[in-house]
C-alpha cells in the first residue's frame, strides 16, 4: 500500500508508523527529516509544484515496491514556512525483513531529494533570503541507485 | 487551430521574472523545450538573462521530466524551474 501526503500539515510520526507496521512484516524504517539549526536560521518557505507533486512522489515509491518485497510504503512531505525543528518530510518502509525497509527507505530519500519538485528558500535571522542550490553529494547519492 | 503553450515558473526563476505563469503562442518551428527557450529568451533582458544558461534549470512538460531536446507535442503544460531541493 501506498500513501502519499503533501500539505501544510504536521504529522504524527508515531500514527504513520503504526499504520505502516499495520500492514504486515515485521520490519519498519523510518526517516524523519526536520529544519536544521545550523546557527542563523530563522525559518524555512518550501514551495512545490502541485500538480507534479504527488505524481512525482508516487513514482519513487512505486520503485522501492517494484524493487524490493515491501507492505507499505509511506511519504509525507510538508510545504510551506517551517520554523527550525519542525518536520519537513516523513517516510516509512515496512518489509518482512529489515534490509529491505532500511534501503528502500534511503531509496526513496535519496530519490526525493533529486526528483520530486520541491524547493527550499531560507530566511537567515539578519533578514537575509536564499533560496537553497542542490547539493551534488545528493545528485551522487541518487544516481548511485541507478546501476 | 494556433498552438499554444502554458509555461509554469517556480522558485527563483519566478521571483526573478516576476510571473508564475504565462500563455505563449508556439509559432511554427518551435518544436523542442529547446525552441521554446530561445524563443523565451528574445523577449527581453530579463529573460535572456535567466534562460539563456539552461544549465541551471531543470525542466517538466506535463509534469514529467523532460531535457532541452524533449519534443513539445501536444503538451499543455511546461514547467521551468531550478535543481529541486526538497527532503
Amino acid at each position: 500500500m501506498i500513501t502519499i501526503q503533501v500539505g501544510e500539515a504536521d504529522f504524527d510520526i508515531g500514527a504513520e508508523t503504526l499504520a505502516v507496521a499495520g500492514q504486515g512484516g515485521g520490519a519498519i524504517a523510518s526517516f524523519v527529516g526536520q529544519v536544521r539549526d545550523d546557527g542563523n536560521l530563522a525559518s524555512l518557505e518550501l514551495e512545490h509544484y502541485p500538480a507534479m507533486t504527488k505524481k512525482a512522489l508516487r513514482k519513487i515509491a512505486e520503485a522501492a515496491l517494484s524493487e524490493w518485497p515491501l507492505h507499505a510504503v509511506t511519504i509525507i512531505h510538508r510545504v510551506g514556512k517551517l520554523a527550525v525543528g519542525e518536520n519537513i518530510v516523513l517516510v516509512v518502509t515496512g518489509s518482512d525483513h529489515r534490509e529491505a525497509a532500511i534501503e528502500s527507505c534511503s531509496f526513496i530519500m535519496d530519490r526525493l531529494k533529486t526528483v520530486a519538485p520541491f524547493w527550499k528558500k531560507e530566511t537567515r535571522t539578519d533578514g537575509a533570503v536564499k533560496w537553497i542550490e542542490e547539493r551534488a553529494s545528493d545528485v551522487e547519492a541518487s544516481e548511485k541507485w541507478q546501476k | 487551430m494556433e498552438r499554444s503553450l502554458n509555461i509554469i515558473y517556480f522558485a527563483w526563476v519566478r521571483e526573478r521574472l516576476g510571473l508564475d505563469q504565462e500563455r505563449v503562442a508556439l509559432g511554427d518551428g518551435i518544436e523542442t523545450i529547446s525552441d521554446v527557450l530561445t524563443m523565451l529568451a528574445d523577449r527581453g533582458a530579463g529573460y535572456a538573462e535567466i534562460f539563456s544558461d539552461i544549465g541551471k534549470l531543470r525542466f517538466a512538460l506535463d509534469q514529467d521530466y523532460g531535457v532541452p531536446g524533449t519534443a513539445i507535442e501536444s503538451a499543455q503544460e511546461l514547467a521551468i524551474f531550478p535543481p529541486v531541493t526538497g527532503g
